[in-house]
């Protein structure tokens, strides 16, 4: 897995599920015997890790969606920490 | 009054007690071949409904052997398609490439491969022969399906010092996680318990052997040892709080807050098919009885653990000091504890009478006796 650039389309990892759980009002991330809960940004940015989207194309939605400027650095911190968690994974750009 | 609980966040589905193989520490009721039938297959989909309508994400699919029943493909399509993360606990026997395809087609998520010990299993295994074929073929089948090699393997005085080969297996078999489970001594590994206690010297080597293959694995392979209460003067929160987020339902119907508490004496928990999940996991007194602190009583009422490990396991307190509202005695605290310590000295000397094999005749004595407690 290369290093993250804006044009990267991260997508939950292998073995993970993500999904909203309205009992819990909150997106949670399932793995084997385990979960995790998101809280509402984490979940925000993780729901359209779609490995269609790309880092840009998903702060730029964001920035939209919450009348927002200026997220890159926070979104890119998260996606970071999630990969190492295992939680994103992404290709290779070619 | 107590604050409302939360969801059952786990929902672990025994669908059935047939097994092929008969595990001498097998956690299942000692007297499971008097139970009443299977639920069918309508009966299991509407669990996961209930469940899933609770708030229920984790699904465990166990036994027994669940390969054993020929309707697993459509309760895990159908736990999947409601949401669950599935998890199917087994021992390999009877998962076929063919098998395999369909599970993972349905959407299973994840395969826990329990190594299935009798002595001469292990034997088998440690010597390279048949088991280990079989685990082999195994491994190969998860990795073809993209699930992780997941290993759990039950430790116990019999096994404990293979554990440096059982590692080295494992490892070998490509394993991403390797569970080196100590016995819980319940059911049948109750029963046992006199072979099956490890020693404390035997304790001791076993976790400075898995702690220098940590080092030596690194990320390749995690690995987690579970050790056992009876060494260590401490009770273990039991499924993380009676009725807070465990929902077992047995082979029969039986909904049960953890997979042995059908053991304990009192009025029968409650069952599915007469009760729908939400009224069985708020408003039955099965449910309700051990739930929080309120039913404690000393040393446990005025202990300052008592809401970190809300008083350890209620069916180790009714095996060892013959009420299940009582302190674990695993807990130094509690004045039932020398029984513990004088098990845990006698460990390793002569056992005059031969270990008991989970299997169908066994358990029609042991029901007759009155359920495997032991004085």
């Amino acid at each position: 897995m290369n290093a993250l650039s804006m044009a990267t389309r991260p997508r939950v990892g292998a073995g993970f599920r993500l999904q909203w759980e309205p009992v819990q009002d909150c997106h949670v991330l399932l793995y084997p015997e385990g979960m995790v809960r998101l809280n509402g940004s984490a979940g925000e940015i993780m729901k359209r890790c779609d490995g269609r989207r790309s880092l840009a194309a998903i702060v730029e939605e964001l920035e939209r969606a919450f009348s927002a400027q200026g997220l890159a650095p926070d979104v890119r911190a998260f996606v970071e920490l999630a990969a190492k968690q295992r939680w994103l994974a992404w290709d290779d750009e070619r | 009054m107590s604050p409302t609980p939360g969801p059952p966040l786990w929902l672990l589905a025994e669908l059935t007690y047939r097994c092929p193989l008969h595990c001498v520490f097998c956690y299942n009721p000692v007297d499971f071949a008097q139970q009443a039938g299977e639920l069918g297959t309508e009966d299991w989909l509407r669990v996961l409904r209930q469940g899933r309508e609770l708030g229920a994400v984790q699904c465990g699919l166990s036994g027994g052997e669940p390969l054993l029943r020929d309707d697993l493909e459509l309760i895990v399509a159908e736990a999947h398609r409601l949401g669950y993360y599935t998890n199917l606990l087994t021992s390999g026997v009877g998962l076929t490439e063919e098998r395999a395809a369909a599970l993972k087609a349905a959407g299973l998520d994840h395969v826990q491969l329990s190594f299935q010990d009798s002595t001469r299993e292990m034997n088998d295994f440690l010597s390279h022969t048949r088991t280990f074929g079989l685990k082999q073929r195994v491994a190969k089948i998860l990795k073809a399906n993209g699930w992780p090699m997941v290993m759990n393997v039950v430790i116990h005085r019999l096994n404990i010092d293979h554990v440096d080969r059982i590692i080295g297996m494992a490892a070998e078999l490509g394993a991403e996680y390797l569970e080196l489970a100590n016995t819980q001594y319940y059911s049948w590994a109750f029963v046992n318990r006199d072979q099956l206690l490890p020693t404390h010297e035997q304790l001791r080597r076993a976790e400075r052997v898995t702690d220098a293959w940590r080092i030596r694995l690194g990320d390749r392979m995690r690995l987690f040892f579970v050790a056992p209460d009876y060494h260590e003067g401490r009770a273990k929160r039991c499924v993380n709080g009676w009725g807070s987020m465990f929902l077992t339902v047995a082979p029969d119907g039986t909904a049960l807050p953890c997979h042995t508490a059908r053991m304990l004496p009192g009025p029968a928990f409650p069952n599915v098919r007469e009760q729908a999940l939400r009224d069985i996991w708020f408003d039955s007194e099965g449910f309700n009885r051990y739930r929080g602190t309120g039913w404690m009583k000393e040393p446990c009422a005025s202990c300052e653990q008592r809401e970190a490990d809300l008083g350890g396991c209620r069916c180790q307190a009714y095996l060892l000091a013959g009420d299940a509202a009582a302190a674990d005695p695993v807990c130094s605290k509690s004045p039932h504890h020398a029984g513990v310590q004088a098990a845990v000295e006698k460990a390793g000397g002569a056992v005059e009478h031969p270990l008991v094999f989970r299997d169908p005749a066994n358990s029609r004595r042991l029901g007759a006796a009155g359920g495997g407690r032991v004085e």
